[in-house]
């Protein structure tokens, strides 16, 4: 008999985020009901979730950046890198972020996933060379849109990783697909498996680029 | 050998510097929520591993109840104005790049040349972190380039660093807690369920059906944990391997390859991803902490569509 009631720890989730409490209290919370409903006692849910947040540090450890990025922040990097921009002809959002989308796809399909991310590169680099070169086409940005473009920035981030890095023959995922294929009696090489992850990549390089695209259009519409 | 603990040591002084900075900062209202704060992810970062499995509990508990009480905030010091800025730009230059792309570039030729060259053997480092600790050792450079080319203060990097620290605030170590979560789930046998639940709702005789439910499930299951790691053994145990390699004979490695790629779509798609998703948010500073995942949406939905169709013509022809 399948005990369907930790289920109910998923909903608390769900329920916690659509009503934006605060998430660390939402998952906290989860955690526990649905230890207690899985029938573990409370101290072993408290070890299990110690153990957990103990084991994966290394997940936290990429704040290292920060003063880094802080101290060049300090001396104008944001406003160079809008400088560079405005003095480049024909730069546009969209243009910048395929750009970048192909770059974090190649870098990440060579198995260089950390030479870039949100607190190396999207944050210092990436969102405002975006949002200057929007506002060469578009003038002054609404918040609206320059959150848009941020958010857009952030979003070209992730689609260029996710989608990239599965070419890699030694990345985590494929070696956990060896792995749990492996269990079933299936074997099968990293190569076998990443040569199936280039599909894919193309699709998301075209569809994002796509959208990137559309993008610099509606900038173009909206602005002047 | 440099292993993953080294870097812990320096994040964990890095989090000590930042909660005495915190401590201290008398334009912050919430200073001593900050300082606890940061200082209890230094206890972590230097004695996690001492505290025992039910210590580092009652450490998670103290973390969530000073940012579910919003004992958190932000002071007001302004480091540099937007003035001083343009004018340091302008004055620096184009060269003001580099020091930002050593990190990039450390982690980069630093891979190249403990991977493919005779330091592979030399045992200098973990061949697990590699990456993490090349990453350090890029941070580590860039700060003696800007000691000796821009002269700051000296606590300037502290200063900076917490500013953009507190910006993100609790955000920082979610993606951390929602790892904990997830040892939870598996150990209360969520994964199980919903593997049991997915198997049991299996169409029979229709291969495209099946397929579409794979990279469904693949979808919703990691939008749940968060990551499409969770998600694949459970799915590939309940779908992918006995009704789509077994029963219909499909070619396993697009079954693999192709349903974790679908998982991904999931996580593009889920504030439980939240290094990917909320993180960022926060760090751009947005208004909308949904707003990476609402621009990601148009993306993941065509995308998941395409990896449906890779998979059912790849995997059956």
């Amino acid at each position: 008999m399948i005990n369907y009631w930790p289920l109910l720890g998923i909903a608390l989730v769900v329920i916690g985020f659509a009503l934006r409490f605060n998430p660390l209290l939402v998952v906290a919370v989860a955690a526990i009901v649905t230890g207690l409903l899985g029938g573990m006692p409370f101290l072993k849910i408290l070890g299990v979730l110690g153990k957990g947040f103990n084991d994966n540090r290394y997940v936290s450890v990429i704040w290292i950046v920060l003063p880094v990025v802080g101290v060049l922040e300090r001396y104008g990097l944001q406003q160079r890198a809008r400088t560079l921009i405005a003095s480049m002809r024909g730069a546009t959002t969209g243009r910048l972020l395929i750009a970048y989308l192909a770059f974090r796809q190649i870098f990440a399909a060579l198995g260089l996933t950390s030479v870039a991310g949100h607190p190396q590169t999207v944050r210092p680099l990436v969102a405002p060379m975006a949002l200057a070169a929007a506002e060469k086409e578009h003038g002054k940005l609404d918040e609206a849109t320059a959150e848009r473009v941020k958010a857009m920035s952030a979003a070209t981030d992730n689609v260029g990783l996710f989608f990239g890095e599965d070419i890699f023959l030694a990345i985590a995922s494929i070696l956990l697909i060896q792995g749990a294929l492996a269990g079933f009696g299936i074997q099968l090489t990293p190569f076998q498996l990443s040569v199936w992850a280039i599909p894919s990549a193309i699709c998301a390089f075209l569809i994002h680029g796509t959208r990137l695209l559309l993008l610099d259009r509606s900038l173009k519409r909206r602005g002047r | 050998m440099i292993t993953l603990h080294w870097l812990y040591v320096l994040a964990g002084a890095m989090f000590a510097a930042f909660a005495i900075g915190s401590a201290r900062d008398a334009t912050n209202p919430k200073r001593w929520g900050n300082g606890a704060f940061w200082g209890l992810l230094a206890v972590s970062f230097w004695f996690g591993d001492f505290l025992g499995d039910v210590g580092n509990g009652v450490l998670v508990l103290a973390l969530v109840t000073i940012a579910g009480t919003h004992f958190l905030g932000r002071g007001s010091k302004q480091s540099t104005t937007i003035l001083e800025r343009e004018r340091f730009s302008g004055r620096l230059g184009n060269r003001l790049f580099l020091p930002a792309l050593v990190i990039p570039f450390t982690a980069f030729a630093g891979t190249l040349l403990f991977t493919y060259t005779p330091l592979k053997a030399s045992g200098l480092i973990d061949p697990k972190s590699v990456t993490l600790v090349l990453l350090g050792a890029g941070v580590i450079i860039a700060l003696v380039i800007c000691y000796a080319w821009l002269r700051p203060p000296l606590t300037a990097p502290i200063e900076e660093g917490r500013r953009l620290m507190d910006s993100i605030g609790w955000a920082a170590v979610l993606p951390q807690m929602l790892a904990a979560l997830g040892a939870v789930f598996a150990a209360a046998g969520v994964g199980t369920t919903i593997g049991a639940m997915a198997g049991a709702i299996i169409p029979s005789g229709s291969v495209f059906l099946a397929v579409l439910l794979y990279a469904l499930g693949m979808v919703v299951f990691t939008m749940i944990m968060g990551n499409a790691f969770a998600a694949f053994p459970v799915m590939a145990a309940a779908i992918g391997i006995p009704i789509l390699v077994h029963q219909d004979g499909g070619n396993p490695a697009v079954i693999g390859a192709v349903g974790m790629l679908s998982g991904f779509c999931g996580t593009l798609m889920t504030p439980m991803a939240a290094n990917f998703n909320i993180v960022p948010a926060a760090l751009l500073e947005l208004k909308n902490q949904y707003g990476v995942i609402k621009a990601q949406v148009p993306t993941a939905l065509p995308l998941l569509l395409a990896n449906i169709l890779i998979l059912y013509f790849g995997a059956f022809r």
